[in-house]
């Protein structure tokens, strides 16, 4: 068992909104505390001190933020700086960003502040996932507020200039990619496009841009505020610092909240998600980040920490450390075989292998579902996936391949008993009709 | 990839009403000169926001604003599932989450409730008062199931809860949005048994920091 975080090193105070998400409430929570002197330091000593922090980015992919930053170029030339925050949370099982943003905007219009600044940009766009229709308007007015008392904007107190705006998308999951998040933004079919040129080169308009996830930016201003250290001392080596993680499916009380990284996964859902449905013994599966890596089986779950380093050995992911649980009477093809709905339906249909593989691989899925398919098609399902994972622009390719993938690794046997039965039953119907001819 | 057709009825023209007129202008004002084209998306949903759905004559008003070719709001539209190409139910569209977070909590039970009170999902119901389609995750599975009617969430729904709702919109009511069980935003149920600290929120926190951790001084930049 390892400490669990304490209220005074939680992050985001607000995050089930008992309290004021206005200018007021937050500043009280300690918002805008300091920013001045933070601004005071070079941009480089922002980039060093998150760095030092070890945060690594919050959107799934767990790049180190503070590196990235570093990738934009040292000076301004004609073509401005963009920072661009991705707030298009589609995973399936994530709903961490939504919190921040609807209960905590201010913490996440300081971070804007303070990594425009640690990047030489002068603009900033939120791209908020459409759905969200509450949450950017509450970020809208947040961003009136900040602006009206001159935190930011032109000529603010702080001394960096900065517009901060707000956009929106339209449902679509694949504008969370970075590359497609772009396209979006300019006014596009939101198709990723083919890196290089990466975005600290040629960004939005063609500019140095800089893509984060809201919870990276948002817990930016603390890890300054608070020290590198502070940060540093949660978590395992290069997993370190708290994290806001979150529960669905079947676990007694569903809900999200922040911890320190590494935590032990069955700790995690006693402490504070009630346990699993029927106790841990009742445990089949669970899917710890968002949908888009692969499921470990109950006897894993056991030891597993949720950190980036011991699910990936694990040959998982800490994603967006969005657990979804699978008890014992969850039909678990015909859970992965929806989330196979949901990779079809989301492919942008840019590339080949997923366009036609996404669907490829959902009707073999359903027809593992009722156990119709044939048993040679098991290892034609896993020879799609794997043709799919790695050929394709962006990530979706793989975030398609890797549920099913995991699906089998662990639980192969139960479906070919299940197509065995069907077979059965359908042979002794088959012969019951031979009979009666 | 989800194949999208324009509607075969068309209506014959489209003008936005002058506060969505003003909306659009507002929204294209957050863009640089000569990016105008980046309001698509926020333009087309004024016009989901005014008729209820995209019809093709605005596509084409959209077009002349942003001063792009038909063919690429045409592209757009057609894109992203959110815009609604035919006309959805009067009164309410339901939109229900399927994905497998929701679908583990009972968003299978919705469906068929759903089909069964207003009719086979993607049509309108009887007098085209209610509609109701199966949308992909929107993002609160920690209060799943859900759906969402008019951009508001519902959550932690049951069949019960979920009829109830259906009522009251029938009924010309705008019930308040957020968790069926009473749930504030996504705490856990029973309340919460973190963030209880009192001097997180007794302003101990805005006290001003003598010295910035780690700051180089002098103060350089």
């Amino acid at each position: 068992m390892s400490a669990l975080l304490e209220d005074k090193d939680r992050i985001f105070t607000n995050l089930h909104g008992a309290h004021d998400w206005r200018l007021e409430g937050a500043k009280a929570r300690g918002v805008w505390n300091g920013t001045t002197e933070m601004l005071r330091q070079t941009p480089e000593w922002v980039c060093d001190q998150i760095k030092a922090s070890g945060l690594r980015g919050r959107g799934g992919a767990g790049f180190a933020t503070g590196v990235k930053w570093t990738f934009m170029p040292k000076q301004e030339s004609e073509r401005p700086h963009y920072l661009v925050v991705n707030a298009d949370e589609s995973e399936p099982g994530t709903c961490k960003d939504r919190e921040i943003m609807r209960n905590d905007p201010h913490r996440l219009i300081e971070g804007c502040l303070l990594a425009s600044y640690a990047i030489r940009a002068h603009d900033c766009i939120i791209y908020i996932r459409g759905e969200y229709v509450l949450e950017r308007e509450r970020l809208e007015a947040a961003l009136a507020e900040a602006e009206a008392a001159k935190l930011i904007g032109k000529s603010n107190i702080h001394g960096w200039d900065c517009h901060i705006r707000v956009t929106h998308g339209a449902g679509a999951y694949i504008c969370g990619d970075e590359m497609a998040l772009l396209e979006s933004l300019e006014g596009k079919k939101g198709q990723p496009r083919l890196k290089p040129p990466f975005p600290a080169g040629a960004g939005v308009y063609g500019c140095p841009t800089t893509v984060n996830n809201v919870e990276s930016i948002a817990v930016t201003p603390e890890i300054l505020r608070r020290g590198a250290e502070w940060f540093a001392s949660f978590g395992r080596p290069k997993n370190s610092g708290v994290k806001l993680m979150s529960a669905c499916g079947h676990v007694n009380r569903p809900a999200v909240v922040e911890e320190a990284m590494s935590i032990p996964m069955r700790q995690l859902i006693e402490t504070h998600f009630g346990g699993v449905r029927g106790g841990w013994g009742n445990l089949k599966a669970i899917i710890p980040g968002g949908s888009s890596v692969r499921m470990l089986p109950a006897e894993q779950c056991d030891e597993a920490i949720m950190d980036f380093d011991d699910l990936a050995a694990r040959k998982s992911g800490l994603g967006t450390a969005a657990m979804i649980v699978m008890d014992k009477s969850t039909d678990i093809v015909a859970a992965v075989a929806r989330l196979s709905y949901f990779y079809k339906h989301e492919s942008c249909g840019q590339c080949t292998p997923c366009r036609e593989g996404t669907g490829w691989m959902w009707r073999i899925m359903e027809r593992m579902v009722t156990g119709e398919a044939e048993p040679k098609e098991i290892d034609l399902l896993l020879d799609v996936a794997s043709q799919v994972e790695g050929h394709t622009i962006c990530g979706l390719g793989d975030a398609a391949a890797w549920p099913i993938q995991g699906l089998f690794m662990h639980f192969r046997p139960e479906i070919e008993e299940r197509i065995a039965r069907y077979r059965s039953r359908k042979g002794a119907f088959a012969g019951a009709r031979l009979a009666a001819e | 990839m989800s194949a999208r057709r324009l509607a075969k009825v068309q209506p014959e023209s489209f003008a936005f009403s002058p506060e969505a007129e003003e909306k659009a202008r507002w929204w294209m004002a957050k863009f640089p000169p000569g990016r105008q084209q980046s309001a698509v998306i926020p333009l087309l949903w004024l016009v989901e926001k005014q008729e209820g759905w995209v019809p093709e004559p605005a596509l084409r008003r959209v077009a002349e604003m942003l001063s792009m070719p038909v063919i690429r709001v045409l592209e757009v539209a057609t894109f992203y599932t959110m815009f609604h190409l035919e006309p959805v139910g009067s009164v309410a569209h339901v939109q229900v989450c399927g994905t497998t977070p929701c679908m583990l909590r009972g968003a299978n039970d919705l469906k068929g409730m759903l089909a069964q009170r207003i009719g086979p999902k993607d049509q309108l119901g009887p007098g085209g008062r209610l509609s109701w389609e199966e949308v992909e995750c929107m993002g609160a599975c920690s209060n799943a199931p859900m759906v969402c009617i008019k951009d508001a969430y519902y959550e932690d729904l049951d069949v019960a809860s979920l009829s109830a709702l259906l009522d009251a919109f029938e009924n010309g009511t705008t019930p308040p949005a957020g968790s069926a069980l009473g749930r504030r935003g996504s705490a856990p149920e029973g309340g919460d048994a973190t963030l209880t600290d009192p001097t997180l929120f007794d302003g101990s926190r805005a006290k001003a920091i003598k010295t910035l951790p780690n700051a180089v001084e002098p103060a350089a930049g």
